[in-house]
């Protein structure tokens, strides 16, 4: 099992980093999932979210159990109050055009494989 | 764990812009206080799905926050429509959410059961038409 930091999941996932200044902040875990209940109920400390749910709601849940971050799959693009929350919380967010399998895809083979 | 700390916060129903907020200051507040991570994070999932669960169903509520040497304790009272049948309602995936709450990402039927999981003591209390009481204590890694 790899370590992945924030700046590997943007380059593996061609991603735009819309904020958080610290990419070396390393990934302890990954999930994907459009249901916040879901994240509060099974997300572990510093995991890493993929989601296609764009709300205010995201970030917040991210505070509340300590993830690592946020990316919004398939180009969604948060409007400014989801990222003036995430800038003031301090919760990095990035932004891939990919679809969520094959963005859970990518990280989970680049994961395993090396 | 602190000298002793209480704080109520109060929570509007149907105010979905600022659901979370008091969840995210309460968490600030148990940092600031020095209780350990793994506690304030156990406390915030708690008090965030209450909140949700508050402002998803309820007209208003508050959430009682103590601080003692040996817990953390949430005491959550609301106004609202109550619920018929809690053991129901402690079932996990039992809803019912509607179609706004769950486009939201809520609305799942794992609030509670997710609350229960979380507490070392949970209690939860119910008039129908009047509202919903939670009571809810954590305790510090033995």
């Amino acid at each position: 099992m790899k370590a992945l930091t924030l700046a590997d999941v943007r380059d593996l996932l061609s991603a735009e980093v819309l904020c958080g200044d610290d990419l070396s902040i390393r990934v302890s875990d990954i999930g994907a999932a459009d249901l916040l209940s879901d994240v509060l109920a099974l997300s572990q400390t510093g995991a890493l979210l993929l989601t296609g749910l764009v709300s205010t709601q995201v970030i917040r849940t991210a505070i509340v159990t300590d993830l690592c971050g946020v990316v919004f799959v398939r180009g969604k693009k948060p409007g400014d109050d989801i990222l003036s929350l995430a800038k003031e919380s301090r919760v990095p967010v990035l932004r891939t055009p990919l679809k969520m399998f094959e963005a859970a895809g990518r990280l989970y083979m680049a994961i395993v494989e090396k | 764990m602190p000298e002793a700390f209480e704080s109520v916060y109060h929570v509007l129903g149907r105010d979905f812009s600022n659901a979370g907020k008091v969840s995210t200051t309460i968490k600030d507040t148990l940092k600031r206080l020095g209780i350990s991570p793994a506690v304030v994070r156990r406390v915030a999932i708690v008090s965030y799905e209450a909140e949700m669960n508050l402002v998803m169903y309820a007209t208003r509520g508050k959430v009682t926050l103590s601080v003692s040497r040996d817990a953390v304790t949430l005491n959550i009272d609301d106004e609202g429509p109550g619920i018929p049948d809690i053991s129901l309602a402690m079932q996990e995936g039992y809803s019912t959410s509607t179609a706004e709450m769950r486009e939201m990402g809520f609305g799942a039927g794992m609030g509670l059961p997710n609350i229960r999981k979380n507490a070392d003591e949970f209690n939860i209390s119910s008039e129908v038409g009047r509202g919903t009481k939670l009571f809810i204590r954590i305790l510090p890694a033995a």
